[in-house]
């Protein structure tokens, strides 16, 4: 039975329904009068459960008004919370008073689907610029998405820290390097900042929008560039989302391949990270050595796969690639020397005492800050948090695997980057493990239909953490909403809080430690 | 100190006169290149990327011309940290509404002559994300635009080849 719905049951009684439109594979969701939506979260916080994500629905094709959803976790739990606001009156209760992380998330609804909710301290719009009209409701079904946006006068409220000394730093939104575009605001006294705000928003591409003009199967291309290096997980969460809705099975030997091309993109992007994270402290060296390793790892795929980034190669029913056994064989080849080239690597990064004198105690995210703020991921396993939902909520082939996942409590940057070490050691004895059980058989099964008003819920660890979706059939069977949480909405709230104390020049190895998604989080 | 140096010389020169995806394609195409870029640029061709809406795809193949197999530096190619003294904006996109006037200043901001090349399939055509609200398009609705690079992602052999295509 399920502990996180007989919490709420007990605190709200008989108010509380079942909610049958979630496929029953999926997770366990219960609708709540729109009264008692924050008192039934006070119930799930006084139990330690975290927040995972929040989201709202245009339900007006089904005369149902707004649909508003929040999504928890504990241990091997999720349960959804739903209730819903009428079309006159789009309003909720906020969550912010019991969960912090949800300050973004409801920011996030009130910007893009016009919903309120009444008892959140920040009511400046994200991911809506201030030149938007105020009006825009992207995600509402009256808003035409096809026209471009008219531009109008508006300013930013930045948070703003006055006295004698005190100066900011704007940066971005093009940065310095080659990545994504956000922009930092810093308040700093000498070399010491004091405050740091993001302002995100600026890769928003309507992909949540996008999705419900699509078709089942084309909307699988576009969960792949959701975030470009994390393409794997998305294409897989958002297909098993899929899977659950339209109870589709899944040949098992395209779930075994699911995990082979997860924990590649594990490596690779691993490999990548621990290279940037050096030369951030400028130790080039293993920037280029760890860059080295990646490219080979790459080009593996390119050569197996047909994909260097594995794009494409999960698709709804199953995988769209397949390997041989001189295919296997060259994995093994390659593991073997991955990992002497590796723990090379990882023995001159550890010796290295100037890299970890600028690592050790640097961007610290306390457990305490990183329960608050639900983060997940390697950001939370390196602050003490022991989640990953390939143990805590393990999906197929990971409930035949044992996964061990390393969890660290100083929560600074080397932290962040030995879990980062510790997992690309536990891929490579996955896909050991993978290559070794593959089972024979088929990799791709049709898609059954999907019915109106259903609903499918998928979670997927992937190498930056947990990855959700949510989708929803409207009325003739199509999409009506795609729900996309990528482990960044949550972890962006941590890089704020851990750079208190820092001083400004760390902050490019703080950012790159937590390395989270741009284009992931602004959707 | 001592395992960085075994390292360093158990490593050797990695770089490659290589066989990415063609056979010495990217040597020749290197020879090439450095040979235009000596008689263009004095030597030094520097870029400045900006990701006008991508979905980190690209930067990350970007990212592999860097790495020690491509190399591609050795060519006389430098990605800036500034477009004040770029010769070429290399463009990733689709320009999402929220990009589009950092995208316009960062290209006033590059002095001419400048060259500009929008790389990826969502750079040139819009891509998966097509035209909407919130995504512009392709780069040449915002900025002008003198080649494109397609790919989703393009592979970094790809990428040089369309460098050295735009430049001869």
């Amino acid at each position: 039975m399920s502990r996180l719905k007989d919490i709420v049951v007990a605190a709200l009684g008989k108010d509380v329904k079942p909610d049958d439109t979630l496929s029953p594979a999926s997770v366990i969701s219960l609708f709540i009068p729109r009264e008692q939506f924050a008192e039934a979260t006070k119930a799930l916080k006084n139990e330690y459960a975290l927040l995972a994500a929040e989201w709202a629905t245009d339900e007006t094709s089904f005369s149902r008004g707004f649909g508003i959803y929040a999504c928890f976790r504990k241990e091997m739990e999720y349960l959804i919370v739903r209730t819903s606001a009428p079309v006159d009156d789009p309003t909720f209760p906020s969550l912010t008073k019991k969960f912090a992380a949800a300050f973004r998330f409801e920011r996030q609804i009130q910007s893009l689907m016009g919903v309120t909710a009444i008892g959140n301290p920040d009511s400046r719009p994200w991911i809506k610029h201030e030149d938007w009209p105020a009006d825009a409701w992207p995600l509402r079904k009256s808003f035409d998405a096809s026209k471009p946006l008219p531009r109008v006068p508006g300013e930013y409220q930045w948070i703003r820290v006055k006295g004698e000394g005190i100066y900011e730093i704007p940066v971005g939104p093009v940065h310095a390097g080659i990545i994504e575009p956000g922009h930092f605001r810093f308040q700093a006294m000498g070399e010491d900042v004091i405050n740091l705000e993001e302002k995100l928003g600026y890769v928003h591409k309507g992909i949540e929008k996008r999705f419900e003009s699509l078709s089942w199967h084309e909307a699988s291309r576009l969960a792949g560039r959701v975030s470009g290096d994390s393409t794997v997980a998305h294409s897989l969460a958002y297909c098993r989302a899929v899977e659950a809705l339209t109870g589709s099975p899944v040949p098992d030997r395209a779930m075994w391949l699911r995990a082979l091309f997860l924990e590649r993109e594990r490596i690779a992007n691993h490999l990548g990270d621990l290279g940037a994270i050096c030369n951030d402290v400028a130790f080039a060296f293993l920037l280029y050595q760890f860059s080295r390793l990646r490219e080979i790892v790459l080009r593996a795929n390119l050569k197996l796969f047909g994909h260097r980034l594995l794009m494409d190669r999960v698709v709804p029913g199953g995988v769209a690639a397949n390997i041989d056994a001189a295919g296997i064989q060259a994995i093994h080849q390659e593991l073997d020397w991955l990992a002497r080239e590796f723990e090379r690597l990882v023995l001159i990064y550890d010796e290295n005492s100037s890299v970890e004198d600028r690592v050790r105690d640097t961007g610290v995210l306390k457990p305490e800050q990183a329960r608050d703020l639900c983060v997940v991921g390697y950001v939370a396993r390196a602050s003490g948090l022991n989640l990953d939902c390939r143990i805590h909520q393990p999906f197929p082939p990971y409930d035949r695997i044992s996964v061990n996942v390393p969890v660290l409590v100083s929560g600074d940057v080397h932290a962040r980057a030995w879990v980062r070490v510790e997992e690309v050691r536990e891929s490579m004895r996955i896909i050991r493990e993978v290559l070794n059980t593959l089972p024979e058989g088929g990799i791709m099964n049709p898609l059954s239909d999907p019915g109106p008003d259903r609903a499918g819920f998928a979670a997927v660890e992937g190498w930056r953490g947990e990855t959700l979706y949510w989708v929803q059939s409207g009325p003739k069977g199509e999409i009506n909403r795609c729900m996309v949480r990528d482990p960044s909405s949550l972890n962006w709230l941590g890089l704020e809080q851990c750079i208190h104390g820092n001083i400004v020049p760390d902050f490019p190895v703080c950012n790159k430690s937590f390395n989270q998604s741009y284009s992931g989080h602004d959707l | 100190m001592i395992r960085i140096l075994k390292q360093i010389f158990r490593t050797g020169i990695v770089t490659e006169p290589l066989a990415p995806v063609a056979d010495h394609e990217i040597e020749r195409v290197g020879a090439e290149l450095s040979k235009v870029i000596k008689q263009r640029f004095r030597g030094s061709l520097a870029i400045r990327q900006v990701d006008a809406g991508s979905c980190n795809g690209c930067e990350l193949e970007i990212h592999a011309i860097n790495n020690p197999l491509y190399n591609c530096e050795r060519f006389g190619i430098q990605f800036t940290a500034s477009p004040r003294f770029a010769d070429l904006l290399l463009v990733t996109g689709p320009v999402s509404h929220n990009m589009e006037i950092a995208l316009r200043r960062t290209y006033d901001a590059t002095p001419t002559p400048k060259l500009v090349i929008a790389l990826g399939d969502c750079g040139c055509n819009g891509g998966v994300f097509g035209e909407s609200y919130a995504s512009i398009g392709p780069v040449s609705k915002v900025i002008p635009v003198d080649a494109c690079i397609p790919g989703c992602p393009p592979t970094p052999a790809a990428i040089l080849l369309g460098i050295l295509k735009l430049i001869t």
